[in-house]
């Protein structure tokens, strides 16, 4: 896809409560590329780990050509018995589409040796929706005029205990990205909570330095999720206009810095969508691939979200990345590292879920809200078909990051897992 | 066929020979593939088990069974060891299958690290299953350590590729004195036969089982298998060649005396 068919205008949307002021500077960032700052350069505070998994990552991105690779490679990468890196390439190429059965059961397989029929359930919990960034497609973005809200422990703790009582095990705390009104010894307060509820507590929160990472792991933490969003610098430039997320380079150490801080495990993801979906799967791979064997005992899983609609703009979407690509690529990172876990969450639908549970992913969402402060509300309804945005009495809580397609319940979601012949799983871990 | 030959692990006797894991497939079907496998005993993670109300796999497995805990998700000695005590506090019993990965990739044991947990535990009177890879100097110092039986892996675990260390593992056989259970890598009931017909003790399997089509038929397969290999290691069992077929007139037949 060229970059004329990016279409970026398309995110952009104006408030009525912007002053002229600022307005004009919003309209001056997203147009001209010289008021924005540096995205390569480090702000004052963010740690320096001078990493080698960078350069590793991202000689095999640059130099890529997935149209050089043919039915016959892609053949040739299904029959090994070891993924090489190139095999992988061919399978994340155009010459794979034709393939995708076939490689589906491959995945199968190896998705059964590794995980069994075994399906891992987590919720997300929003405490606090604040933004600092402006990331054009975000529905936190710092311009977006939505209803920000941070919930005080005490409300925290009695989400945590609505979750709780639903039979989840594992929670995975989110904010958005301000330092400012989401410290970190808030988040950490936040998870010292969590702890107490679930065996299992997971953040995703703003990139952190290595000793924040401890803290937070002193707290309870032990998996730290950081979606680069892209790996293309030109294209993270041009959509991350404000804030610390701007740095790309301090968000593409956060894995490594959350392990160095003792973490067990981390995620990671591109937002597909954005950019080369090819190029970002194989950057988002190969992050967990070098990073795998620099810190072989850290646990890693792999996310695949696209593109939603957002509060204020429906005119959001996955552009070229449809459900077929989407399987394309969750399959080919299966065979490649079999052993990684691959989480789908309710940006999927209901359909796709159930179907992909089957092929390559080990771990779903259940009873999402990507609101604040509101799952009480969407949970007294628990058949899972009434949650939606439009439907929640919007004085429950803050606005969602974005909307979501599948909004089953838990109890509608193991069932329904249960029902496909997979097992459902809500603990397979200790904080030890 | 054989009333009298007992699998013993630390005082305890069992009259099947087969292990059978527990994590890798649905709940339901645990009470059939023990039933199919004639397994007396069953291991399952704690972590696994540690969870709450909402379907702990313990109780999917049938009272009558030994339960054999496994340490999974252990990183270092320290870490398997409080798994390993957290399973005594959930009413798992005393037996524990060492299980201690600093890989998250192939899950390989790190030897090391789990001949310091068995050392430990063995004293706090667990009787201890130690999963490791085939070294001859590291399964004596488990020995020395206490441990109740020896588990080389007979392969990366979930490959289901067969008896890949099965030169090691048969010096193991022959070396030491506890035990050895194969563990890991089996995937074919072929190949846990012949795991038994080298001496092993018994054989372990669960992707094996997880990953057939019809899963309470495979664990029966198993069963006759290791059953089978087991009576022909005990009936001592003919020669095989390895090349050429043997000459009916000895070479030395003109000896006279």
């Amino acid at each position: 896809m060229s970059e004329k068919e990016y279409h970026d205008e398309r995110y952009f949307i104006d408030s009525d409560t912007l002053s002229p002021e600022a307005l004009e500077r919003k309209h001056r960032i997203e147009t001209d590329p010289s008021a924005r700052s540096n995205h390569m350069e480090y702000m004052k505070g963010m740690e320096v780990i001078q990493s080698d998994i960078y350069g590793k990552v991202m000689s095999h991105v640059d130099s890529v050509d997935f149209s050089k690779y043919t039915a016959r490679d892609v053949l040739a990468a299904l029959d090994h018995h070891t993924c090489t890196v190139e095999d992988f390439k061919a399978l994340l190429s155009p010459a794979a589409v034709p393939y995708l059965e076939k490689m589906a059961q491959k995945a199968k397989l190896e998705t059964s040796k590794h995980f069994g029929n075994t399906v891992y359930f987590f919720t997300p919990l929003y405490i606090a929706n604040y933004c600092e960034n402006y990331c054009v497609y975000c529905g936190f973005n710092c311009y977006n005029k939505i209803k920000r809200m941070q919930l005080s422990m005490e409300q925290i703790e009695h989400e945590m205990k609505v979750i709780a009582d639903s039979g989840m095990e594992e929670v995975l705390i989110l904010t958005g990205e301000s330092r400012a009104k989401s410290s970190v010894e808030y988040i950490g307060e936040a998870c010292k909570i969590a702890h107490k509820y679930f065996r299992m507590v997971g953040v995703e929160v703003y990139p952190m330095n290595t000793d924040e990472y401890k803290y937070l792991h002193e707290c309870g933490v032990d998996y730290v999720t950081v979606f680069q969003e892209t790996y293309d610098k030109v294209r993270y430039e041009q959509l991350h206009l404000l804030g610390h997320k701007r740095i790309y380079p301090y968000r593409f150490d956060s894995q490594e810095r959350a392990l160095m801080g003792g973490m067990r495990g981390c995620g990671f993801s591109a937002l597909l969508g954005l950019s080369d979906f090819r190029k970002d799967a194989l950057a988002s791979a190969l992050h967990v691939f070098y990073l795998q064997k620099k810190y072989p005992h850290a646990e890693m899983s792999l996310s695949c979200p696209r593109l939603r609609p957002i509060v204020n703009n429906d005119k959001i979407n996955p552009l070229d990345v449809h459900e077929k690509e989407l399987c394309q690529v969750l399959c080919a990172y299966r065979i490649f590292m079999p052993f990684v876990g691959i989480t789908v969450s309710s940006r999927e639908s209901k359909e796709f879920r159930n179907g992909i549970v089957k092929i390559a992913a080990t771990k779903v969402s259940a009873g999402v809200s990507t609101g604040v402060g509101d799952h009480e509300e969407k949970y007294k309804k628990d058949d899972g078909q009434v949650s939606k945005n439009s439907e929640v009495d919007e004085s429950a809580g803050g606005d969602e990051q974005f909307e979501i397609n599948d909004a089953r319940s838990f109890n509608t979601m193991y069932k329904d897992i249960s029902d496909e012949g997979l097992q459902p799983v809500l603990n397979d871990y200790l904080f030890v | 066929m054989m009333e009298n030959d007992k699998l013993v692990l630390g005082g305890h006797e069992f009259n099947s020979r087969f292990i059978l894991g527990s994590g890798k497939y649905s709940l339901k079907l645990i009470e059939a593939a023990v039933q199919y496998a004639g397994a007396e005993i069953i291991t399952c993670a704690v972590r696994r088990a540690n969870t709450k109300e909402h379907e702990n796999i313990l109780d999917y497995i049938p009272k009558s069974a030994t339960l054999l805990p496994n340490t999974s998700g252990a990183r270092n000695a320290d870490e398997a060891v409080r798994i390993a005590r957290l399973a005594r506090e959930l009413g798992c019993g005393d037996f524990v299958k060492i299980e201690i990965m600093r890989d998250s990739k192939y899950l390989l044991p790190d030897n090391y690290e789990t001949i310091k947990a068995t050392e430990i535990l063995a004293k706090e009177g667990f009787v201890v299953l130690p999963y490791m890879h085939a070294d001859l100097n590291v399964a004596r110092d488990l020995v020395n350590a206490g441990a109740a039986a020896v588990m080389p892996l007979a392969a990366p675990i979930g490959s289901n590729r067969g008896l890949s260390a099965k030169d090691f593992i048969q010096i193991l056989i022959d070396e030491i004195e506890l035990p050895i259970i194969v563990d890991a890598g089996i995937g074919k009931p072929s190949q846990a036969c012949e795991a038994m017909e080298m001496g092993a003790a018994a054989v372990m399997a669960n992707t094996a089982l997880a990953t057939a089509g019809d899963l309470p038929r495979m664990a029966a397969a198993f069963k006759s298998a290791i059953e089978a290999g087991r009576n022909a290691y005990l009936s001592g069992m003919g020669r095989v060649l390895v090349r050429g077929a043997a000459a009916s007139d000895p070479l030395t037949g003109f000896l006279r005396d």
